[in-house]
């Protein structure tokens, strides 16, 4: 008997009883719907949180004060702050380091025409929005000019330009900043949230020099920033960042450094090891959920091996041999199940597709988890069709024919 | 004598016995039987319930095996046969026709008589064509895409016949083939299978109740007991 006709034996016998082949597989569906939606949704948030990080820049690296070992962002450090000094020693004493900029960056209240706003206010040299990798929507960049000069100009961020300029063109607009007047160059491009939930577009830059000047008064920065040559320097140019600042900084061999090198990428791979347990979690859900659907798909398979005793008695009477009885019957059980596995990725992509929209991530058909959660709904049904197969095939011809 | 015949018989039993269940519950279903039945033959057996008929010709289509002696097709023993090997037999030169008709539910016509056709290992066309042809043999081609419940008993009972048909088998064994039906229609049922009888030569060993259904062979065993009791073949 070929696997053809096999199958579709197995089908007509399924569709004769559509109601209880729906509900036999609907663990399996739900297991597979499960995996798939997660996939969907851990791929679009990995997606969403690398396009998050590359948007920081290329190959960048931030230097900030504090033990490396302190987290990140967390509370203020004892440990002095950068100088321009250190910024120049950096530029002379790295090999692999691109570029290099100084960022200090304070919340202030900044003031338009009747409106105003408190928004967080950056002394940035030039260099920083091009590791960035940030341009503007319209006007023009800060200018290596703009910074020897310390010009009374800076950029605003989208957010900016709608709570103070509502419906009008920010370009060569006055904007007091902590009542030093400055006037609107360029219009940054709109970045939107960040990983952690922030208004990216929330922001004014202005030069280094006029902020430090004429705003805090210190030329002190919290914050360098730097870019390596290319991606497989970014190692090397961490390493070459520390060894100057721990020169310039005078820390001893053996001493704890009092500031930091950060890797963007770093922030990657914790949030991926988070990834990581939910997704081993949920596969073990997803697991219990297959592993029942399997059991649901056994138990039918019994009862219709049961009610169909008489119907086997024939087929061997008529010289179905023991095999053909255990491939019809596992055949069935696999046909099921695949099926139950088709369903729940039909159904696992539109959840992800439906939740990815509710949480604001990008959408991701994950491919890979495809034929993985097909294999699985198959070798579902061939592990727990299997029994009951070979009950049916080891019938009695005679006794299956008397069955009433 | 039979014994001294150079061909062996198509069908014979030596010494078969069956039994049933074990120590003082045990039933002897048949004790010892001897029969032969040549090719071409037309048998009745009858007897009352429980006399061993339906056993005799459940081991005659190799559906059971005896508990002891021998039965041999055309010679050669079937109880050391594996059960691969006695399916393909049932397939290839068996047709059975049971007082149920047995057939699928939910199923065509067509499709019930293509049945064995499957495990024959045809093809979907070869298997319509050749189904078709059964049930035209058995007067039913126009109801060819009926399911059995759209279908008089004479006519299920028809297409079960068709089954046993469609494999060419050498020889039919009937179980009661007029049991749930009326006299008229049983009489057609009959007419069926003692023409398939006389026209393609099929051996046929048919088990009834009813006297009227088994005046149509010529050969009557009757069976009591689990042993023969007579064996009368009509001249």
């Amino acid at each position: 008997m070929s696997l053809r006709s096999t199958t579709s034996v197995a089908f007509s016998a399924l569709l004769r009883n559509r109601l209880r082949s729906l509900l036999t597989v609907l663990g399996v569906v739900i297991g597979v719907a499960a995996v798939l939606t997660m996939e969907s949704l851990g791929q679009g948030a990995t997606a969403y949180i690398g396009n998050t990080i590359s948007g920081m820049g290329s190959n960048m690296l931030m230097i900030v004060p504090g033990s490396p070992n302190q987290r990140m962002g967390g509370g203020a450090s004892n440990a002095p702050l950068f100088t321009t000094a250190d910024l120049e020693a950096l530029r002379r004493g790295t090999r692999d380091v691109e570029l290099l900029a100084a960022v200090s960056q304070r919340p202030l209240r900044i003031v338009a025409g009747g409106l105003n706003r408190n928004t967080v206010v950056n002394g940035a040299s030039p260099e920083y929005l091009e590791i960035r990798l940030w341009g503007v929507s319209r006007g023009r960049k800060l200018t290596r000019d703009d910074e020897r000069l310390g010009a009374q100009v800076c950029l605003i961020g989208a957010t900016v330009t709608r709570s103070l300029f509502p419906g009008q063109d920010p370009l060569g607009q006055e904007l007091r900043v902590h009542g030093v007047s400055c006037r609107v160059v360029g219009e940054l491009e709109e970045k939107g949230a960040s990983a952690f939930g922030m208004d990216m577009d929330d922001i004014v830059f202005m030069p280094f020099t006029t902020f430090t000047r004429r705003i805090t008064g210190s030329d002190r920065l919290g914050l360098i920033v730097a870019s390596a040559r290319s991606p497989d320097r970014i190692d090397d140019a961490k390493e070459q960042l520390t060894n100057v600042m721990r020169a310039r900084r005078r820390v001893l061999p053996g001493e704890d450094d009092d500031f930091a090198v950060r890797d963007p990428r770093e922030v990657q791979a914790v949030l991926d090891q988070v990834t990581g347990v939910l997704t081993t979690f949920l596969l073990g859900v997803a697991g219990i959920s297959l592993l029942v659907g399997g059991i649901g798909i056994m138990n039918i398979m019994l009862v219709s091996v049961t009610e169909r005793t008489r119907e086997i008695g024939v087929r061997l009477a008529v010289g179905a041999r023991g095999s053909d009885i255990l491939s019809q019957f596992l055949v069935e059980a696999v046909v099921l199940s695949a099926a139950g596995g088709v369903v729940g990725i039909g159904i696992g992509i539109a959840a992800g597709w439906g939740l990815s929209g509710v949480l604001n991530l990008p959408f991701v058909v994950p491919f890979a988890a495809i034929p993985v959660a097909f294999g699985v709904s198959v070798l579902v049904g061939v592990i727990f069709g299997v029994f009951p197969a070979r009950k049916a095939a080891k019938l009695n011809p005679l006794a299956a024919l008397r069955f009433e | 004598m039979d014994s001294l015949r150079s061909e062996p018989s198509l069908l014979s039993f030596r010494g078969v016995t069956r039994t049933y269940g074990e120590g003082e519950a045990e039933v002897r279903a048949l004790d010892g039987v001897d029969l032969d039945i040549q090719q071409g033959e037309f048998v009745a057996i009858t007897g009352a319930s429980g006399s061993g008929k339906s056993t005799a010709v459940s081991i005659l289509g190799c559906l059971d095996l005896p508990s002891g002696g021998e039965y041999l097709i055309e010679g050669h023993p079937v109880q050391s046969l594996p059960a691969d090997v006695l399916a393909a037999l049932r397939n290839a030169k068996f047709g059975f026709v049971f007082q149920a008709y047995n057939l699928l539910t939910r199923t065509s016509a067509l499709d019930n008589v293509g049945l064995p056709l499957i495990y024959a290992g045809l093809g979907v066309a070869e298997r319509e064509k050749r189904s078709f042809e059964a049930l035209a043999a058995v007067g039913l081609a126009e109801r060819a895409d009926a399911s059995p419940n759209q279908l008089s008993g004479g006519q299920q009972q028809r297409v079960a016949i068709a089954r046993a048909l469609v494999n060419q088998p050498e020889v039919i064994l009937a179980d009661e083939p007029t049991g749930n039906l009326d006299s008229r229609t049983s009489a057609e049922i009959m007419q069926l299978i003692a023409r398939l009888n006389v026209e393609r030569g099929i051996t046929v060993v048919m088990v009834t109740h009813d006297p009227k259904s088994a005046a149509w062979a010529r050969r009557q065993l009757v069976f009591s007991d689990g042993r023969i009791l007579s064996d009368t073949v009509r001249a």
